[in-house]
């Protein structure tokens, strides 16, 4: 086994057993915490593809911004101690079942299907690539982005704002 | 065996399936907005996967996957500030963020 491969077990195990306490535990702080290690998981995931400035990207953002937001939402929303506060009641079995259909029609078409291979790329630092594609033939959904984001901004303070005044 | 796309694929129809559950049975809006993180970066994994082990032509270079991933991340922020936000204002409003018991639209 070469040692990429290896790496991306460990990652794999990384992603996957604490996305596992994120869905089934029953405390909120220890299901947002554990998100912490799934994102990590996937930025290592993304460093491995060779994507180095998504995997950046992926820890500055999620772990450094939403997973915050995440935290501080569980925070004001619940009292953290708490034992009645449980998280997961109903609809488990059903829940189960939906989720195991899913996950077998995801992976028997992602099994059966002969994805068509590109060969071996070299690692490569990627920013410049991205920066050239994201000003030319993606420049479209990226100036519309930057207008999603300023729309975000002046709603979130919007939404925000309105019960400080009743 | 070599890890291959299909190895990432696993991982994200994982991923996919698990943030499923999340959000049919949870009853926090929280959670359930974890849930959706979930799906978003098993989402994510797929377009960074394909564009690594996919084919390249002229039309789609292979970064176009990353390209891909960057936008899921960018959307997912402006996601999650806002389902906050809403989350946050609710709670001001009922004291209480559980899915099933918002029902009405008014105050």
């Amino acid at each position: 086994m070469q040692p990429a491969d290896f790496f991306f077990y460990v990652f794999a195990a990384l992603t996957l057993i604490p996305a596992i306490v994120v869905v089934f535990s029953r405390n909120l702080l220890y299901a947002a915490f554990s998100l912490l290690f799934t994102l990590s998981g996937v930025a290592a995931l993304y460093a491995l593809l060779g994507a180095d400035f998504l995997a950046i990207t992926q820890v500055l953002v999620y772990i450094g911004g939403i997973l915050i937001l995440i935290l501080f939402g569980v925070m004001f929303t619940q009292r953290v101690y708490d034992v009645r506060a449980e998280a997961m009641s109903f609809n488990r079995r059903r829940a189960l079942l939906i989720g195991v259909v899913v996950f077998t029609t995801l992976w028997g078409t992602a099994r059966s299907v002969p994805w068509p291979s590109g060969g071996q790329r070299a690692l490569a630092p990627t920013t410049t690539g991205l920066g050239d594609l994201l000003l030319s033939r993606f420049l479209l959904p990226f100036e519309v982005i930057s207008v999603l984001l300023l729309v975000v901004l002046i709603g979130v303070v919007l939404v925000g704002k309105k019960e400080v005044e009743e | 065996m070599m890890v291959g796309v299909q190895h990432y694929l696993f991982v994200s129809a994982v991923l996919a399936s698990l943030g499923v559950i999340a959000m049919v049975s949870r009853r926090n809006a929280v959670s359930i907005l974890m849930g959706i993180e979930l799906i978003l970066n098993a989402a994510a994994l797929n377009f960074v996967a394909f564009g690594r082990y996919g084919p390249e032509t002229a039309a789609t270079p292979w970064l176009s996957g990353q390209i891909f991933g960057i936008f899921i991340i960018v959307l997912a922020a402006a996601e999650a500030a806002i389902a906050l936000a809403i989350i946050i204002a609710i709670y001001h409003a009922r004291a209480s963020i559980n899915a099933d018991e918002l029902q009405e639209l008014r105050q």
